[in-house]
């Protein structure tokens, strides 16, 4: 079984988040970097599948040279390799990530065979457009379904189980190869370890440039881009400090008289 | 005059979804500023006949799927195919759809099968050359003011982006029978099985009171306690992500950005810090309480009521007194 998993890099954020005065991303000067949780259980199904099945598990962002940070802690996890299309740090539209990530998986299926399974998260943390994944299986031509919460590989085939609108679950059933989309609960990642830390700084990573280097995000698309950003902004504030209402114990009473006041105590 | 506007419209037995209703609302806007094209909707599946109770939310007429190879089940490539196809059919200004889970889904098909961008989590859009939006990020917890260019626009709309807007004795939208020519290839894909949700469970979405539990907590057992108030008020128990990555509960009660979206009357947050990956997912609360040990957490600006303390001291003391007062005949 050969798997993929597409992670993108982004920020941190704590409490609040606080943007560049110019607007255009997120002020990161005191922040870390990482993974949507979709894509951290992404990559725990991709290394879970492997270690059940065998094979090879690869993990592929497209981002700044700074992403590789990503890529190892994939690889600390358990993904065998990574692949890095770097891009000169600009913003990237779905519509210009999802053409550059299937024209990698071409030829990277080219050189060294299909994978089985690729796998996205549902959506990425910071753009959240809900459909990069979407775009490369159709440019692909394969099967998808994204809102994943289980998956179970079979014999050329692979069950996958999400939450129903209407409460409950639905199943769905794919031929491999195929594309799916993950959301967190469909497992509890690992914790990498101090060995698998070690093994993942001495790997190396696969760096392909895009962008720019190779004609821009337009001439990977050749076509309609967007939506494009302009510039970024806090929604308003509404909320202001709370009411103390008691402390310890002893608020009890305090608290059951406001849940009878809104009219939620019943009887 | 453009072509319509064209939505995708969710349904289950015989109902509109209410984020469709909503997007119905905000295409009804939409096609005024665009000085007054048509808005015309897609049906696909079983209960069809809602179709003309849609002029009431502003539609001239409804498109109806009907064929039970791509109708009888939920089919994302398939439908995401009928949209795109009826879309070039109509010569279609925009096509939008519901900012839910079906409906971002179907919405990405119809896309990269058109091969034009599109934008999730609309909140307005302003026409123009080219037009301009504001959509979500983040969750919500972060704004983005977009361009979107293309001969068609795509876009789904944000969850009460807009409140509904029924006008009750407005004439009933025409009805158009539709059968979009689909490939194997996209009915391959489609729901195969359905498992209930568990009976006599209250959903966290639609209770009164979220009982909601973070780090604080500090274990599984100690979520007996927060059941109990849970219990009394008739709510639900809603967790963090902090809750659902030690395995304390299971994920499909976590509350936020890779979560549940909640609006209860209350949420009582015990042993939470009000991280904004958290806040986007009970801020339609009407009401927070939020019990802490730290008088200086986050979830001050965002509550509306606090009790300073331990929760292991608070939430028994609370459903104490609701059972002193409830055994005292109220
Ligand atoms: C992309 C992304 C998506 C995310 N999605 C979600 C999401 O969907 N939902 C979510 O919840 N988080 C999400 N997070 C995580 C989020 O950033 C926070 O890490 C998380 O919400 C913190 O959980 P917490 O409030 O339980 O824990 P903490 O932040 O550790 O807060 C614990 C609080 O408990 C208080 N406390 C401790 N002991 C007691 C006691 N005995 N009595 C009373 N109070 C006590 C402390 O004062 C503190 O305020 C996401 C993060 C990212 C990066
Ligand atoms: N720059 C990127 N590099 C690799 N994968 C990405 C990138 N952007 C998005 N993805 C993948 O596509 C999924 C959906 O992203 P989006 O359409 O932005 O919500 C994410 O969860 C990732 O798995």
């Amino acid at each position: 079984m050969n798997v993929l998993v597409c992670v993108k890099r982004v920020p941190q954020t704590g409490g609040r988040i606080v943007l560049t005065t110019d607007g255009q991303e997120i002020d990161t000067k005191f922040l870390g970097f990482t993974v949507s949780p979709h894509e951290e259980c992404a990559v725990e199904e991709a290394v879970r599948i492997v270690e059940a099945g065998g094979g090879s598990s690869t993990v592929l962002t497209l981002g700044p040279g700074a992403a590789e940070d990503q890529l190892r802690d994939a690889m600390a996890l358990g993904i065998d390799r990574a692949i890095l299309l770097e891009t000169d740090g600009s913003e990237w539209d779905p519509v210009s990530t999802a053409a550059a990530i299937a024209e990698a998986i071409r030829a990277d299926e080219a050189a060294r065979g299909a994978y089985d399974v690729v796998l996205f998260g549902n959506e990425s943390a910071d753009a959240g457009g809900f459909q990069v994944g979407i775009r490369v299986a159709v440019a692909l031509g394969r099967p998808v379904v994204t809102g994943l919460k289980g998956l179970e590989i079979g014999e050329g085939r692979l069950t996958a189980r999400r939450e129903a609108p209407s409460g409950g679950w639905e199943t769905y059933d794919l031929a491999l190869p195929a594309v799916v989309g993950v959301k967190e609960g469909i497992n509890l990642p690992r914790y990498p370890s101090v060995p698998g830390r070690l093994r993942a700084k001495k790997k190396e990573i696969e760096r392909v440039p895009v962008g720019a280097a190779s004609g821009g995000p337009a001439a990977a698309a050749g076509a309609a881009l967007g939506p494009s950003m302009v510039v970024l902004r806090l929604p308003e504030e509404q909320r202001s400090e709370a009411e103390v209402i008691g402390r310890g114990a002893d608020a009890a009473p305090a608290v059951v008289d406001l849940l009878e006041k809104i009219g939620v105590l019943g009887s | 005059m453009s072509g319509p506007i064209l939505v995708f419209v969710e349904h289950a037995s015989g109902e509109a979804d209410r984020v469709s209703l909503e997007t119905l609302a905000f295409a009804r806007g939409l096609a005024s500023s665009l000085g007054g094209v048509a808005v015309e909707a897609l049906l696909i599946g079983p209960g069809a006949e809602l179709g003309p109770s849609l002029g009431a939310h502003g539609v001239a007429t409804a498109h109806v799927v009907e064929d039970a190879a791509i109708a009888g089940v939920y089919a994302p490539g398939a439908w995401g195919a009928a949209l795109a196809s009826l879309a070039t059919a109509r010569g279609a200004a925009a096509v939008l759809a519901p900012g839910s889970d079906r409906g971002a889904e179907v919405l990405a098909h119809a896309a990269a099968r058109l091969g034009l961008p599109s934008a999730a989590n609309v909140l307005s859009v302003i026409p123009g050359d080219p037009w301009r939006l504001t959509r979500q990020r983040w969750a919500g917890s972060l704004l983005e003011d977009a361009t979107l260019d293309g001969p068609m626009r795509l876009l789904s709309v944000a969850p009460h982006a807009v409140p509904v807007d029924e006008r009750p004795g407005s004439p009933a939208a025409a009805i158009a029978q539709f059968s979009p020519s689909v490939s194997a290839a996209d009915l391959a894909v489609r729901v195969t099985g359905h498992e209930a949700p568990a009976a006599g469970s209250v959903s966290l979405s639609d209770a009164k009171v979220v009982v909601g539990g973070g780090r604080g907590v500090g274990s599984a057992a100690a979520f007996s306690e927060l059941e109990e108030l849970a219990d009394l008020l008739g709510g639900a128990v809603g967790v963090s992500r902090v809750v659902t990555s030690n395995g304390w509960r299971p994920h499909t009660q976590q509350v936020g950005q890779t979560g549940q979206r909640i609006a209860p009357d209350l949420y009582i947050a015990c042993g939470i810090s009000g991280a904004i990956q958290h806040i986007v997912g009970c801020k339609a609360a009407k009401r927070i309480l939020a019990i802490n040990t730290d008088p200086e957490s986050p979830i001050m600006s965002v509550a509306d009521f606090a009790v300073i303390g331990d929760l292991h001291a608070v939430l028994p003391a609370i459903s104490a007194e609701i059972r002193r007062r409830r055994g005292h005949g109220q």
